[in-house]
């Protein structure tokens, strides 16, 4: 991995670097491993050394281009830029182009950060190994015959392999954080509502969450602040400022009450690895040793979250993925009528895990069947958020593995779902109940394979989670 | 739009009409439903768009508070429970309905339990109004002008995302003239309270009716189909009729309709079959997950009622305590001339010669003729200062121009006939005319009418026709 951002665009702010000498450095990176790793889906060469220009331009003049000043960020390619093609690695798009900007690449942008790619994804981000990609799989930079996790493996990835410092994923059962820890970066998903949705390209709205990828905390911590804040084009958007968390990262972590997951660190659910039930128990040593209050706690219902998850996403994402029928932008195949039209343009353009979540979401929601599957699925839900609520009464943060192994080979898991669908176990009870929650490096399991160790907190408490976070990444020092 | 007097169709005998109606109404907000675009008819076609309003991928609703405010007025003014609501998804795929599912309410709607006082007294209750966005509007090109058989479709986008409520009546409208005096009060109120232009033939206002039929005196519910396309209330009216006449033929034919919806055809006078109750969609509805649910507070409610101009029913009962016949109060209120009227009964003016003046003289509106004078001409009139010629010649004048009854009369010339003039007069016509009179006092009342135009004549037009009966009268009984 390359430079950390906050070193680069201090350089770039004080005129000690220019923003294009960041910005072909880091495409020279590009150059000469994306062939491989396949990180992108676009590249947006021309474009981010026109931006650092300008940002060179505004320093030159004795301006502030802000405090992500001239660093390259990779932007998931679920997101919309205006004027550049937004896939969601779906062939249903075509070579779509938003007419409007994200309101998350809108603030990267006032924050001087220069989007240097769209990164590939698990079709509309529905995947664990960005394998399900209509443009072919990323791989993972640390071994090419891995995957990187998914959905958001390309972001993951790119700053892996040292191509943006920093990038931006989305998260809606553990989309950025377990391909963070597949790949040994930092991956943070925020409180429900603390970063924008508008123009993240919708899978299931209740649970989607853009949030930061960086190669350490800090730098995920400085991406985090930028990112959020309240949007008034998305009315889940939090109406309160968001926490600023640069500032307690050196506070350590004494007296801090941190309750390890019984559930989800080995005891409650198989499958959870011996090396990386390991690394999860030696980090919470670590925090004990740097001072915090350290026990395991119990929240009986986590074990619910996967099957829950597994009917509140795909019936969201049937409705959310109605529009594309052919008729308006994207891809479109013939028929004889209206409606043979929608047929043809969706069976051509989405790919089998896309079609068979909308068939799973769209007999969720069934008349008949709503009480038995979304009805039921949604009071998991609350039950969930009442264990987490009871977890924290005294409890500052909880901590778990980020995912149940490390990184697999390619296609290991393709041939069934539910292995792949079981790598979200760890994750998914922070999407369902709206909570922060991040993923560290915490050191190589038995393979040599990077292990994430994750920092949970209640809502709004990205603070101390950020906290407690930047504590255990010292511990690895 | 005024309401016809009609005579009611009348059904073949034994049956009962069963009606209720889902009317979907336009609000006139600034901008859309979940939009910062204009809300505007006619326009050039999808100049009114954006990335949300086209339901682009990655775009969000963000409410308009003032159609919800204007949907919960409507609600008080409905007499509904207004409560908090919850936004649904209703999907189903149709080109002009860009997200491919629509925001509506579904189980938590903000309007429950209304109800609708039409002019007769009968009460329709209503069972919900809730908030929902428009559609696009498509037009489908060849064929019959519907979907199935086009061979091309249109559609313009500047209508989807404007916001509409719908509300829901329950099947209580069991006549015809019921069904379109409902629709019409409904619009009395919605323009009453400025929440909707409520035009039908501009689409802001649609009707669908849900008919069907039941031997008088039952109170089962049948089958009933629901008839769209409806473009006018008298079309309402045609509809309502036509699909009862349809259902009794099956019934007395030993068949049975089946529950679908109809498409009424208004040239050929005819509703034609739509989508069967079998292969109606599973509408899947669910949460809204990209709003928030919606409060109504006992403040906001408060407000609203305390704001609550006068509404139709309750401007009529005032008109009909202070005298006038429900008739012309209907009329006066749907013209929004009954302020006036009450402002002219309350200073002195008879309230059935205000009314009928009203009514009748001033389809237009009073003018520049205030209440007072008004009341003053009326009082000359009721009096035998004017005649009623006089009084409506008087009148137009001081619609167009303003000024004082007795100024404009004398200008005229018209002074009231004292009785001694009108007496010489008569005398000298029956000593004219021996034969009619004789005809009139052996009892030929026909003849009475020769007397009072010659009366007229002779005093061109300026005796009061009521005065020279009464003399004639006075005659007789002497």
């Amino acid at each position: 991995m390359a430079e950390r951002a906050i070193g680069l665009a201090t350089a770039v702010r004080a005129g000690d670097r220019s923003a294009r000498s960041v910005v072909e450095s880091h495409l020279a990176v590009i150059a000469e491993r994306e062939p491989d790793v396949h990180a992108f889906n676009l590249v947006l060469a021309d474009r981010s050394l026109a931006r650092a220009d300008e940002i060179d331009a505004i320093v030159a003049a004795g301006g502030d281009p802000g405090p992500l000043a001239g660093v390259p960020i990779a932007v998931k390619d679920n997101t919309c830029m205006r004027g550049v093609p937004t896939t969601c690695s779906s062939k249903i798009l075509g070579q779509w182009r938003p007419p409007y900007d994200a309101t998350v690449v809108q603030r990267l942008h006032e924050a001087g950060a220069i989007a240097i790619g769209k990164t590939n994804l698990d079709e509309f981000a529905m995947g664990s190994s960005t394998e399900n990609s209509a443009f072919g799989p990323t791989r993972n930079p640390l071994d090419l015959d891995l995957v990187p996790g998914g959905s958001s493996g390309g972001s993951a990835a790119a700053v892996a392999a040292g191509f943006a410092p920093l990038a931006i994923g989305s998260d809606t059962g553990g989309s950025i954080r377990q391909p963070a820890a597949f790949c040994g970066v930092v991956g943070m998903k925020p409180t429900y509502g603390a970063v924008s949705r508008y123009g993240l390209i919708a899978f299931a709205s209740s649970l989607d969450q853009i949030g930061p990828f960086a190669a350490d905390v800090a730098d995920a911590a400085a991406l985090f602040e930028v990112l959020a804040g309240h949007d008034p084009l998305d009315s889940t958007s939090i109406a309160e400022p968001a926490a600023q968390v640069s500032g307690v990262l050196d506070r350590g972590v004494e007296g801090l009450r941190v309750g390890v997951i019984s559930e989800l660190s080995g005891a409650g659910i198989d499958g959870i690895a011996a090396d990386v039930q390991d690394r999860t128990r030696t980090a919470a040593d670590a925090l004990g040793a740097a001072g915090a209050l350290v026990d395991e706690v119990s929240v009986p219902s986590t074990v619910f979250g996967l099957s829950a998850y597994y009917l509140i996403a795909p019936a969201e994402a049937s409705s959310n993925l109605s529009r594309y029928d052919g008729g308006r932008y994207g891809l479109r195949v013939d028929g004889a009528n209206n409606e043979a039209m929608n047929v043809a343009s969706r069976s051509a353009g989405f790919g089998d895990e896309v079609k068979r979540r909308i068939m799973l979401g769209t007999y969720a929601l069934s008349a008949g069947y709503y009480d038995a599957y979304y009805g039921k699925a949604q009071k998991v839900r609350t039950l969930i958020r009442d264990d987490f609520a009871a977890a924290y009464e005294n409890h500052d943060v909880l901590l778990s593995p980020t995912a149940p192994t490390t990184a697999f080979p390619l296609g290991d898991r393709t041939a069934d779902p539910m292995t792949m669908y079981v790598n979200d176990v760890c994750t998914i009870p922070s999407n369902l109940a709206g909570h922060p929650a991040i993923s560290v490096p915490y050191g190589v399991g038995a393979s040599g394979l990077p292990i994430g160790v994750q920092v949970l907190a209640p809502t709004r408490g990205e603070a101390v989670m950020f906290q407690v976070a930047a504590a255990l990444e010292r511990t690895m020092a | 739009m005024t309401r016809e007097a009609v005579v009611e169709p009348v059904l073949p005998e034994g049956w009962e009409l069963v009606v209720g109606c889902e009317v979907h109404c336009e609000l006139a907000t600034a901008t859309k439903l979940f939009c910062g675009c204009r809300n505007g008819f006619g326009d050039e076609p999808n100049r009114n768009t954006c990335p949300v309003c086209l339901g682009l991928p990655g775009s969000l609703p963000v409410l308009n508070e003032a159609a919800v405010a204007f949907a919960m007025q409507l609600g008080r003014a409905l007499g509904s429970t207004v409560r908090g609501s919850v936004f649904a998804r209703k999907n189903y795929f149709y080109p002009d309905m860009p997200k491919d599912y629509q925001i509506t309410q579904y189980d938590q709607p903000t309007n429950v339990d209304g109800f609708l006082e039409l002019p007769t007294g009968a009460r329709v209750t209503i069972e919900r109004a809730h908030i929902e966005e428009d559609t696009g509007k498509s037009t489908h090109v060849g064929g019959s002008g519907r979907i199935h058989d086009a061979s091309y479709s249109l559609v313009d986008y500047n209508r989807a995302g404007v916001p509409l409520v719908e509300i829901v009546s329950a099947p209580d409208i069991h006549t015809i003239d019921d069904a379109k005096a409902y629709v019409a009060e409904l619009r009395a109120i919605l323009v009453t309270i400025g929440v909707s232009d409520a035009k039908m033939e501009e689409g802001s206002m649609r009707v669908d009716a849900n008919v069907s039929v039941r031997p008088a005196g039952s109170d089962e519910l049948r089958t009933r189909c629901e008839v769209k396309n409806i473009n006018s209330i008298r079309s309402l009216g045609r509809a309502i009729e036509y699909e009862a006449r349809r259902h009794i033929d099956l019934y007395n034919s030993g068949q049975a309709p089946r529950q679908e919806t109809r498409h009424w055809d208004e040239a050929n006078g005819r509703s034609t079959s739509g989508r069967s109750k079998e292969d109606s969609e599973d509408y899947r509805y669910f949460e809204e997950p990209d709003l928030l649910p919606l409060d109504a507070t006992a403040d906001e409610i408060a407000a609203i009622d305390d704001a609550m101009p006068p509404l139709p029913a309750g401007r009529r009962r005032l008109l009909t305590d202070a005298g006038v016949d429900a008739a012309s109060a209907v009329i006066l209120v749907d013209r929004g001339h009954d302020h006036f009227a009450a402002e002219t009964i309350r200073v002195g003016g008879e309230a059935a010669l205000v009314a009928r003046h009203l009514v009748h003289n001033l389809p237009d509106g009073p003018g520049e003729v205030d209440p007072a004078a008004l009341a003053a001409l009326v009082e000359m009139e009721s009096t035998g200062a004017l005649s009623s010629t006089q009084a409506k010649t008087v009148l137009a004048e001081l619609a167009a121009s303003g000024g004082e009854p007795s100024a404009v009369a004398a200008a005229h010339g018209f002074e009231a006939m004292d009785t001694g003039e009108l007496e010489g007069i008569l005398d000298d016509l029956i000593a004219a005319h021996p034969d009619e009179w004789t005809r009139f006092v052996e009892g030929d009342r026909k003849v009475q009418g020769f007397f009072v135009g010659q009366i007229m004549a002779a005093t061109k037009g300026q005796a009061d026709g009521k005065v020279v009966n009464q003399l004639m009268q006075a005659r007789l009984a002497g």
